[in-house]
């Protein structure tokens, strides 16, 4: 098994360590939730390659065909695709409640707000 | 009939009845609905509970899809009993929400926050009834997703940057869950807890299905707040409103401790976890740190919630120690503490929630004297700091005595000392709030405007520290319970 053959793989891994590095290392509120996005997309497209079957096509029956992709991957994605937006509105709309009470999205400034009081 | 559709009724109850506080718009009357509708799944709970001594696990399926294709509800001792420790603390936690709610969140917001409230047991109560791994990775985002909502209602503006760090620790904790269910999918092709159970032993040597369980145990202990994945936790706490981290902190940390359980010793089994991943080390060196470590912390604590807080990490570290035994009896000692730490944290936070209403503030130098002008309230608080540090004749002791019974049946001292240094620093941060509360002579500028609590905060409070006294005489029921619960999951048939 060669290493380019599971290019989907270093792909996946790519996107959720630069996801997860947007997270760790920005102090700006609104790229904490952009790179924790991406850090979700990257596991999407980990259970999305993990459908595709070698030779096989998508999952319609029909005659004279034995092999089919597996389609359940992709509907589980779908609900989890649902709880990404979910959780990126939710952390925007906290992002505005933090802006109206602080007046910033700068991490280090609202921590130097809090430690004044 | 309707015994056999007990199961589902137990998730939709909470879903069907939460859209209604929305509609109804009124705080009193979302709160009625919100009452009548974890009051019902209490019902249903202890309906279960017997069924399950009756006749034992009980399996239901969704829509009438046979397992392992469609979803499987499958209910057994173990979390028939975290069912009933959540749905009857929401409901005591909901009588004394009624009242403290109305003083801390907006009038025009309390109908939003019974419906999140709703949302977030509807969560819980999934998690632990679903025997499908993804359809628990759904619920579990459910009960985060609503619980970083019921945060942020929080007076104080750090209750939404608490939120916000809850937020993102929470959603990378999920992710990896999501990541160990689909590597395990990915070497079995299901989703079927117990038939996942089944398969995995053909690929246990895969580096795959290792990979799976460090990313579900990562994940998990973030929501559990194992140390040191911790630090979403006391601001979290500190900042919710009182009932909010009363329902949290006796509710939400011990569905993902029950979630640990299910993973390690149902899907992947205790000859894989403990065996041949060192699991059991790293957990029981991580429950010690959570120990010692954030016991010392809560010392320094000037704000007694967030104190407790932190008094929250040191015990699901009790639980995570005896965990990590892996033995029936470990076990045990773990399912009761997780039971008695509940009646405990419950009990405390809603002993604070008290103080808060009359004082408006939990800062330690607020309650000079409060013992003599809220005699009820600080004597509820001094019996749930006895419980907390683990005094004969109250819940904490049992569970700590059985954890060093078992302890000390391995050969494994070391857990005594650090039981007995966790018990003293206990005794060191109650006395704290004791100190302060009977020895100290009020602040006169307020002295007459501070009163005893209102019955109707009082009863749910002494309700949960009476069952704290209550438990650690009648130990039948408890102990009983979690035994059976610790044999079912290392495998000894009932």
């Amino acid at each position: 098994m060669n290493v380019f053959g599971l290019y989907n793989y270093w792909i996946v891994i790519f996107l959720m360590m630069t996801g997860f590095y947007v997270v760790i290392s920005s102090g700006n509120l609104v790229k904490k939730i952009v790179g924790l996005s991406l850090f979700q997309a990257s596991v999407f497209i980990l259970y999305i390659s993990l459908g595709k079957i070698t030779g096989g096509t998508v999952p319609i029956l029909r005659e004279g065909i034995t092999l089919y992709s597996n389609p359940l991957p992709h509907v589980l994605i779908l609900t989890a695709i649902v709880v990404g937006v979910s959780t990126t509105a939710l952390g925007l709309a906290l992002v505005v409640r933090i802006k109206e009470a602080y007046d910033t999205v700068e991490e280090d400034e609202i921590h130097q707000q809090d430690e004044s009081l | 009939m309707i015994l056999s559709q007990l199961p589902a009724l137990q998730v939709t109850l909470p879903l069907i009845a939460a859209p209604l506080c929305l509609l109804v718009r009124s705080g009193r009357a979302a709160w009625g609905i919100a009452l009548f509708a974890s009051a019902a799944s209490f019902a249903v709970a202890v309906l279960l509970l017997s069924r399950v001594l009756d006749q034992g696990t009980l399996s239901y399926e969704f829509g009438g899809w046979a397992a392992p294709w469609g979803i499987e509800y499958r209910v057994d001792i173990v979390n028939v009993f975290v069912l009933f420790v959540v749905t009857a603390i929401t409901t005591v936690v909901l009588f004394f929400a009624n009242d403290s709610v109305r003083k801390e969140v907006d009038a025009s917001r309390q109908s939003l926050f019974y419906t999140v409230w709703l949302l977030c047991l509807t969560g819980l109560v999934g998690l632990v009834m679903t025997g499908d791994a993804f359809n628990l990775f759904v619920f579990l985002e459910i009960s985060s997703l609503s619980s970083y909502v019921l945060i942020a209602f929080g007076k104080d503006r750090r209750a939404l940057t608490a939120s916000y760090q809850y937020l993102v620790m929470g959603t990378i904790g999920a992710t990896f869950v999501l990541i160990g269910v689909g590597l395990l999918y990915m070497m079995t092709g299901t989703l079927n807890m117990a038939d996942l159970a089944d398969r995995l032993p053909a690929v246990m040597a895969t580096r795959t299905v290792r990979a799976a369980l460090a990313f579900l145990v990562v994940g998990i202990s973030l929501k559990l707040a194992l140390f040191p994945l911790h630090l979403w936790l006391p601001n979290a706490y500190a900042f919710a409103p009182s009932a909010v981290t009363a329902f949290l902190a006796a509710t939400a940390t011990k569905v993902a401790f029950y979630v640990l359980l299910r993973f390690l010793f149902t899907v992947f089994g205790v000859t894989f976890a403990f065996e041949a991943m060192p699991l059991g080390i790293i957990l029981a060196v991580l429950g010690a740190a959570a120990i010692l470590s954030t016991s010392a912390v809560a010392i320094f604590q000037d704000d007694i919630k967030r104190m407790l807080a932190y008094s929250s990490v040191a015990q699901i570290g009790y639980m995570v120690l005896g965990l990590s035994m892996a033995s029936v009896a470990g076990l045990t000692a773990s399912i009761l503490h997780l039971f008695n730490h509940a009646l405990m944290k419950g009990g405390l936070f809603l002993a604070l929630g008290c103080m808060a209403y009359r004082l408006g503030s939990v800062r330690l130098g607020a309650l000079a004297g409060a013992g003599y002008r809220m005699p009820w309230t600080m004597g509820a608080f001094l019996v749930g700091g006895l419980s907390l540090i683990g005094i004969p004749l109250t819940a904490g002791f049992l569970s700590k005595w059985y954890l060093v019974q078992a302890a000390l049946g391995q050969g494994w001292w070391p857990v005594l000392v650090v039981v007995i240094v966790g018990s003293l620093l206990a005794v060191v941060y109650v006395w704290r709030v004791v100190e302060m509360a009977y020895l100290r002579r009020p602040n006169d500028s307020d002295a007459s405007a501070v009163r005893e609590a209102p019955l109707s905060l009082l009863l749910p409070t002494w309700f949960l520290i009476g069952a704290n006294l209550y438990f650690g005489i009648h130990t039948r029921l408890s102990v009983g319970i979690a035994g059976k619960a610790a044999a079912v999951l290392m495998g000894q048939s009932q």
